[in-house]
């Protein structure tokens, strides 16, 4: 007991309790947040995965959209915005967001995709809206058309999204992301929904067939071999010139310091 | 003190100082067979360019550190030629630097103004050729070789009316009349009001009469942007929102500063971002600059529906659209 109370007042026994506890709290906090995941089970009806998706809802997203999905002051309703959103949005990693700055950057999904199919029938419970495809839905390679599709794209996306679909700038740090390396489906899901800055491009605008289109542009843009090797952001001009200035440049002055140098 | 300070002695040159290759024969053995070896790497650079042409198989791809999946017949192709003719100059560089003759020579100048008896000979044997030709004497000669002369330059000042003609109505007017249908770009269709969404955009093109065909100077000023917004977030006075059709509203595409398209709709800012010089215009308010260097909105379409509830203009731009020219009236925005 002596040794025990000696202990307690010695210099460093306050530093250790406090990590201690913080350690603690923190495993437990882990433990209480992953649990619910581990519970859950592959749902066999729509309904059982409707009310997942609610469960998950409540837990996860209802602290920014609302116990009823109705919106509050700093994130939209998601009433109408169909399946499609949601797995963009969840799918991608873009919500829930990790801090509220210019827009949801892509990441690592938080949640697997079970769960964002539970999540995307909660939400297409509330209202109709559009409804998620998956990849294997989209035969672009089959059915899309990639020269009609660069028409398309450099009318309606290359503004934004930049001519080769590398993606580019808007204002107050928001951006357009590039398009290279995106599945299929979330180009599908995203001109239909119209995710953040971005405006929609629904099926009486933008047909499904021109989506394939556009799709298999963006596919065949991607897949595009650089004959020079480094593509150099293929944002054009820019990056090209600053290299020619920097490197071409550097090794001018390099020859003529060479040239004026007197020989030994 | 002032008869210290005295002219400005010339230094003369400094001393010269010889080269390793001057002083030391196997030196200069070295330097030469530096050159040697540049000269031969220009030659390695030919054969290179030539044998990567014959034998290596266009799209052939390696993968690089750095440069990443490269055609390597494009690789080996720029690397000879670059070594072909790069390593000619290096070596000339280096024959001249370290062999060839370095010591410094003073050439002086000459006078600049010729000798005073050559100066004389020749007004004197100008006087007494233009006397021998007559042109004092002979004054119809004197007189058309003038006219001539003069002519000669008035040609060049005819040809300046090619830069014309002016472009009178042409950037004051548009495709754009009352009843002309939107039609959607590229495909051409008309468009539905109630196709368009809440958030949606589409790029838009006037309906051309029958028989007109579509020129890219054409689509260069007609083209409109089309855009749906919840009409409760219209801020517009009653004209310019008697201008929109339940929430629809149509703005000129070219931006009234340099002339890009502005095209960049932010759906939830409702910015129009211009990706030239980042001019943002703030469609609630009749696309109102809001930030960067254009002057004046974008001229806003006045569209309605017809009959069948496809979407048409009421009325041609009230004012010229893109950016500034000369003889554009300013007047009225």
């Amino acid at each position: 007991m002596k040794r025990i109370s000696s202990f307690r007042r010695h210099r460093i026994a306050g530093p250790i309790l406090v990590v201690a506890a913080l350690f603690t709290i923190a495993t437990a906090f882990g433990v209480a947040s992953a649990l619910p995941s581990a519970q859950m089970t592959v749902a066999s009806g729509t309904s059982t995965l409707v009310s997942q998706g609610k469960e998950i809802f409540l837990r996860g997203c209802s602290s920014c959209h609302g116990l009823h999905a109705e919106g509050g002051g700093i994130a939209p309703s998601l009433i109408g915005v169909g399946s499609a959103a949601v797995d963009f949005q969840v799918g991608t990693g873009r919500m829930p967001m990790a801090d509220m700055s210019q827009q949801a950057m892509q990441k690592k999904p938080l949640y697997n995709a079970q769960e964002t199919a539970a999540l995307a029938a909660y939400v297409a419970s509330l209202a109709p809206g559009p409804a998620a495809v998956t990849n294997e839905s989209l035969n672009y390679e089959r059915d899309g058309n990639a020269a009609q599709g660069g028409t398309l794209f450099r009318t309606n996306c290359a503004m934004c999204h930049n001519f080769a679909g590398q993606g580019g700038a808007l204002t107050n740090g928001k951006y357009a992301p590039s398009l290279m390396g995106v599945d299929p489906k979330y180009i599908y899901e995203a001109m239909v929904t119209g995710p953040q800055s971005m405006p929609k491009f629904t099926n009486a605008t933008i047909t499904p067939q021109e989506k394939l289109d556009i799709i298999k542009w963006i596919q065949s843009a991607d897949h595009e071999q650089n004959l020079g090797g480094a593509s150099l952001g293929r944002v054009g001009p820019v990056t090209e010139g600053l290299l020619g200035w920097v490197l071409g440049l550097g090794l001018l002055i390099g020859a003529a310091a060479w040239l004026a140098m007197k020989a030994k | 003190m002032s008869n210290q300070i005295e002219r400005f002695q010339d230094p003369g040159l400094p001393e010269h100082v010889h080269r390793n290759a001057d002083v030391d024969p196997r030196a200069a053995k070295r330097a030469e067979q530096q050159v040697a070896i540049l000269f031969l790497l220009s030659a390695a650079g030919t054969v290179l360019t030539i044998a990567s042409y014959i034998y290596v198989k266009s799209s052939t791809f390696v993968y690089l550190p750095v440069l990443g999946r490269t055609d390597l017949q494009q690789l080996l192709l720029g690397i000879g030629l670059t070594a072909a003719t790069l390593f000619i100059g290096l070596g000339a560089i280096q024959w001249a630097k370290k062999l060839m003759p370095d010591e410094e020579v003073i050439a002086e100048r000459h006078e600049f103004r010729s000798e005073e008896v050559d100066r004389e000979e020749l007004v004197s044997t100008f006087k007494e050729r233009a006397d021998a030709s007559g042109i004092g004497r002979r004054s119809l000669i004197k007189r058309t070789l003038g006219l001539a002369l003069g002519l000669v330059g008035l040609s060049p000042l005819v040809l300046l009316r090619d830069t014309g003609p002016m472009p009178g109505e042409y950037l004051n007017k548009t495709d754009w009349a009352a009843g002309t249908r939107l039609l959607r770009d590229p495909d051409g269709q008309p468009i539905l009001a109630s196709d368009i969404e809440v958030g949606a955009v589409t790029q838009v093109l006037p309906e051309l009469p029958a028989g007109v065909e579509r020129t890219l100077e054409n689509t260069g000023k007609d083209a409109v942007l089309l855009l749906r917004l919840r009409p409760e977030d219209f801020n517009l006075d009653p004209e310019r929102l008697s201008w929109t059709h339940e929430g629809i509203i149509a703005f000129s595409k070219i931006c009234t500063h340099m002339g890009c398209a502005v095209a960049l709709y932010e759906q939830q800012t409702h910015h129009l971002l211009c990706p030239c010089h980042q001019s943002t215009f703030d469609v609630t308010r009749a696309a109102k600059v809001i930030f960067g260097p254009a002057a004046r909105p974008l001229p806003q379409l006045a569209i309605t529906v017809d009959a069948d509830g496809h979407l048409i203009a009421k009325q041609p731009f009230t004012v010229p659209v893109g950016p500034s020219f000369w003889e554009r009236n300013s007047s009225n925005g």
